[in-house]
């Protein structure tokens, strides 16, 4: 630390978001890899199936009870995974449009990532100028959500790049989907905000702190929210741009290997993203009820990251649940939902939350 | 750092007029799909411009609506309507004429801006104004009634859609 | 007509909130979930480890068989060559100077008999077809190979596999009536 007591605070600023943006990107990977497992072993268990139980490195028969239990689990399994993504075969069909082939997967998983810069993990880390976010943006949500626009682009230029109808189709399903979610999305967090009264994250958390959960608030704008969430990320019960059944495999139908594994990483980080916007969003972000002053220790430092990280694990297995409850939405069906109830009810929501500030609790 | 700010702001301007330029007059393709992404990359730039100028609001407003919402229309209908003539269509002299004079329109509106503009250190304002709170403040005080006008121009043109798509209903 | 057209009955408010399907489908999930993650009972068997009881009649892979007195019952006919589907049997005959059969009452037994196991659909119509009841499906389903020469076995290999059959022996009695008459006074009369 002394160290860093010679550095101008810029080079110390500098050099602190550059260890923190490492710190959550490697977390976040990491994370993708286990959503996936999480989703694998699930998947299986709502299925009265074991889910992946046999991927063992040879280091595990040295390790005497936990090597065994950890296998079962599948925790190896993810680096498996990755390792055949990597080793597959790149395949590139001869009629694609080459250069949007090869951009689209980037675009794709960009975004996703991106998200994560203004998310409010935790309150302090040793110094109490060192706030636990990437970039403490006065426009916070407002930057999530062009962000989160802009990953339209991968799945819409993929679905053009691919030069098939499948992959067309996919990729002009999810980009209707994705604006029409994203009205009702934005609307449902206009009244969030209405509430806190600031569209930085780091406010509302503070709010939520002082005033208990903004699910407890805004139980309606969750809802939406939470809805609007599964629609942007392609998820079931509206996963149509990429479903199985009427369209091979949607817009990564020509995608092979790597670029495939991008896709995937993508939809899987946007889930993520998407859990911790409403872990900040309505659950508290880093706050427990009786934990919610900022760290004045390493340790608290770390308790709050860990609490924000259990709520977003519980909200991932949500969004994993949620895949076997309901089947998929019919594309006029999703249409309807979005626009002729969600904005309604989200407008309606922003109307009754406008009347109730001024007029009863000002 | 002022020297990385200037920096900052000549790579996103150079950036903003080199995809500007490859959106309308690109030497390598003449897809509309790929004017359509140098668009996006354009105005991805001028967020980029706005964040310097400390208007993180309109930045993302620019990045929300235009990138993400218009631009991923436009490439919804360009994809549908398969424009393969556009990419064979040559300049004609009405084209070349209407774009001469809409430049000139607007570049002799920048010109204008330019000059009445008053230094960047004077306009401090400018800071408070790129603010979501004080820009909200005025478009509902100072600005209602051209704020309100804009939204029942939106309205009519809705109306306009609605109207067209159900014309066989009578 | 024997058509009938029922009407759907319209979906009321709560039905058409997507809540009742919501909590069914949760209900259900649940379910299995507890039963299979949190009592450990998933429906899966796990294969190597736990093998399933083979039930009687099952049909697999095609094996030679010998009778009670450990002699080749196949006497090199090649009904089952001729009617094997995906041709995965090839018999090779004794021919004029081959070995004998290593049983009495037959004229020859195949020089080599070979199935590969990797065309083999296991249909049964070579135990079907078979005169002699010298080719049985038996219970092996699991069969595996490092590469495809390993996979063609051979008539040591089947009979090996293929253990003992008893049972009917058709031509025995045929045999023991023929002994006996050597052995029994002839009438001459």
């Amino acid at each position: 630390m002394n160290l860093f007591d010679y550095l101008e605070p810029t080079t110390q600023f500098v050099i602190f978001s550059a260890i923190k943006i490492l710190i959550v990107f490697g977390v976040t990977m990491t994370f993708v890899a286990y959503a996936v497992l999480a989703e694998r072993k699930i998947s299986a268990w709502i299925q009265d199936r074991v889910g992946p139980n046999r991927t063992a490195p040879p280091i595990t028969k040295f390790i005497p009870i936990l090597g065994p239990m950890l296998v079962r689990l599948g925790i190896f399994q993810p680096m498996a995974d990755g390792l055949k993504f990597l080793l597959k075969e790149d395949f590139t069909p001869a009629y694609v449009r080459k250069v949007y082939f090869w951009l689209a997967p980037a675009i794709a998983v960009i975004p996703a990532f991106l998200t994560f810069a203004v998310i409010p993990f935790g309150s302090t880390l040793g110094n109490p100028d060192n706030k636990m976010v990437i970039a403490d943006l006065n426009v916070g949500v407002l930057y999530t959500f062009g962000i989160v626009s802009l990953g339209v682009y991968g799945i819409v230029l993929a679905g053009y790049a691919a030069n098939s109808k499948y992959p067309f189709l996919g990729g002009i399903r999810s980009s209707a989907q994705m604006i029409s979610y994203e009205i009702a999305m934005g609307m449902s967090v206009v009244a969030v905000f209405m509430v806190v009264g600031d569209l930085n994250l780091g406010a509302v958390v503070q709010y939520q702190a002082k005033h208990g959960w903004m699910v407890l608030h805004q139980p309606l704008a969750f809802a939406i929210f939470l809805i609007a969430a599964f629609a942007e990320t392609n998820r079931l019960p509206f996963d149509l741009p990429e479903s199985e059944s009427e369209l091979v495999g949607g817009y990564h139908t020509e995608y092979s290997s790597m670029k495939f594994a991008l896709f995937f990483l993508g939809e899987y980080a946007a889930m993520i993203s998407a859990s911790a916007m409403m872990v900040t969003l309505f659950f508290g972000g880093w706050t427990l009820p009786f934990l919610s002053e900022p760290a004045s220790s390493l340790l608290v430092g770390l308790l709050h990251i860990a609490i924000f990280i259990a709520k977003l694990v519980v909200l991932l297995v949500v969004f994993i649940w949620v895949r076997w409850m309901l089947p998929r939405f019919r594309y006029d069906q999703l249409m309807d939902l979005g626009w002729r109830r969600f904005i309604p009810l989200a407008l309606g929501n922003i109307l009754a939350t406008a009347l109730v500030l001024a007029f009863i609790s000002p | 750092m002022p020297e990385f700010t200037d920096l900052l702001f000549y790579g996103f301007a150079g950036l903003a007029l080199f995809f500007g330029f490859l959106c309308v007059a690109n030497p390598l393709s003449r897809s509309p799909v790929t004017s359509a992404m140098f668009l996006v990359l354009t105005i991805v730039s001028l967020a980029g411009l706005f964040i310097l100028l400390h208007a993180f609001f309109l930045a993302a407003i620019q990045v929300l609506v235009y990138a993400g919402a218009v631009m991923v229309l436009f490439l919804f209908v360009i994809m549908l309507l398969d424009l393969k003539e556009e990419e064979r269509r040559r300049f004609r002299r009405f084209t070349v004429g209407v774009g001469v004079v809409a430049v000139g329109v607007i570049a002799g509106l920048l010109l204008q801006t330019v000059l009445k503009a008053v230094p960047y250190s004077q306009t401090s304002t400018v800071l408070a104004v790129g603010a979501t709170r004080p820009l909200g403040i005025i478009l509902f005080t100072q600005y209602l009634l051209p704020f309100e006008l804009l939204s029942l121009l939106l309205l009519v043109a809705m109306v306009g859609v609605i109207l067209l798509t159900k014309k066989e209903l009578k | 007509m024997s058509t009938k057209i029922v009407d759907r009955k319209p979906l009321s408010f709560f039905e058409n909130s997507y809540l009742p399907t919501l909590m069914s489908g949760l209900k259900v999930t649940w379910k299995h979930f507890k039963k299979s993650a949190l009592q450990g009972r998933p429906l899966t068997m796990e294969y190597p480890e736990q093998k399933w009881v083979v039930p009687q009649g099952y049909r697999g892979a095609p094996y030679l068989v010998k009778d009670q007195e450990g002699s080749t019952k196949c006497v090199s006919c090649q009904l089952c060559e001729f009617v094997c589907p995906p041709k995965a049997i090839r018999i090779t005959p004794p021919g004029p100077n081959g070995a004998p059969a290593d049983r009495r009452n037959a004229e020859k037994a195949p020089a080599e008999f070979e199935i590969n196991m990797l065309r083999c659909i296991f249909c049964g119509l070579c135990q079907e077809v078979c005169p002699e009841e010298a080719i049985f499906l038996q219970k092996d389903y699991s069969l595996t190979g490092e590469s495809r020469e390993e996979m063609v076995y051979g008539k040591a290999k089947l009979l090996q596999m293929g253990g003992t059959h008893g049972g009917i022996q058709k031509w025995k009695h045929k045999l023991e009536e023929a002994e006996a008459q050597e052995v029994f006074p002839v009438r001459t009369n």
